[in-house]
């Protein structure tokens, strides 16, 4: 493990990234997950249903935003619990056949909690789209020792 | 149609026999945009102490969304899937799930609460490793991979 709980301290930042979406991104998700429901795909069933058109999965931009405290646990294994609040849907334009993000979602983490007898930390994430929170206690629990 | 108020309380018993590929953990890493190497290389994460690929650690809700399926497409359920939004998640891991797992998951309806002309339903999966050659209903010894919970709100007529 590359990460020292020792060295760490309430407030601390682990980073931050932007990661760019397009329509084909979530068809992809689709695809990977086994969610097809069409307003992550079709403009026309999106705003039939009143969104502002096709939106990400939730689940994408969850699985998405983890990886920043992935990468810094430095193992996949470490995340032992993550949850989220979806608040705000993400509307992925689409830019097909352009090199043109249809979204970007920016994320940031900082740690949240220490517990030391536990040997784990809690990452707070922050996560944007177009300047609004789309994921609200965003949290990860990550075991270091 | 309305929500049942009856589903809370409700179980659905481990249905079918989850088998995770490494193919699949690779296809489901590319799709978050995970790039670590546990998902992909099994090299790198036996480097990590793990006997093959490590899933990411949202996957989990492809074995809980087949069991969220049971409930939703149970006609008694009165759940409108056209209507459904996904309004929490959380994901609690007992340990991590591995490539060549048989994961089977038994799906709970924690609450059911009125929302308007809508409701809230909050279901847990409780996900777990058979051991080899068990049947998704055999009554052998199976292992907790993962807890997860998730809130969705179908929303009601003009809502």
């Amino acid at each position: 493990m590359s990460v020292n709980i020792a060295e760490l301290t309430v407030g601390q930042d682990i980073g931050s990234r932007s990661i760019t979406v397009t329509r084909t991104d979530l068809v992809k998700y689709a695809g990977a997950s086994g969610d097809f429901n069409p307003i992550h795909w079709n403009e026309a069933f999106a705003t039939g249903v009143g969104l502002p058109g096709v939106i990400a999965h939730g689940m994408f931009t969850m699985g998405a935003a983890v990886q920043l405290v992935t990468d810094w646990a430095g193992d996949p294994a470490a995340v032992v619990d993550f949850q989220t609040r979806f608040t705000k849907p993400v509307p992925v334009a689409d830019t097909t056949g352009t090199p043109e993000a249809g979204a970007v979602i920016e994320v940031s983490g900082a740690i949240g909690a220490l517990d030391a007898d536990a040997g784990t930390a809690r990452v707070d994430l922050t996560v944007l789209s177009s300047a609004q929170k789309v994921l609200v206690k965003a949290q990860a629990v990550v075991r270091l020792a | 149609m309305t929500i049942n108020p009856d589903l809370q309380g409700r179980s659905y018993p481990a249905a079918e026999v989850y088998d995770v590929g490494r193919e699949k953990i690779r296809e489901f890493a590319r799709a978050v945009k995970a790039t670590h190497a546990a998902h992909f290389d099994v090299d790198a994460a036996k480097a990590l102490g793990h006997s093959d690929l490590v899933a990411p650690p949202t996957f989990a809700i492809i074995v809980a969304q087949r069991a969220d399926a049971q409930l939703i497409e149970d006609p008694d359920s009165g759940i409108d899937f056209s209507r459904v939004v996904h309004a929490d998640q959380r994901f609690t891991h007992h340990r991590p799930i591995i490539a060549g797992d048989r994961l089977v998951a038994e799906l709970h309806v924690d609450g059911v609460r009125a929302m308007g002309g809508g409701a809230m339903i909050t279901t847990r999966s409780e996900i777990f490793a058979l051991a080899p050659g068990d049947a998704a209903d055999a009554a052998g010894v199976r292992e907790p991979v993962a807890t997860t919970t998730s809130s969705i709100l179908v929303r009601g007529e003009g809502q």
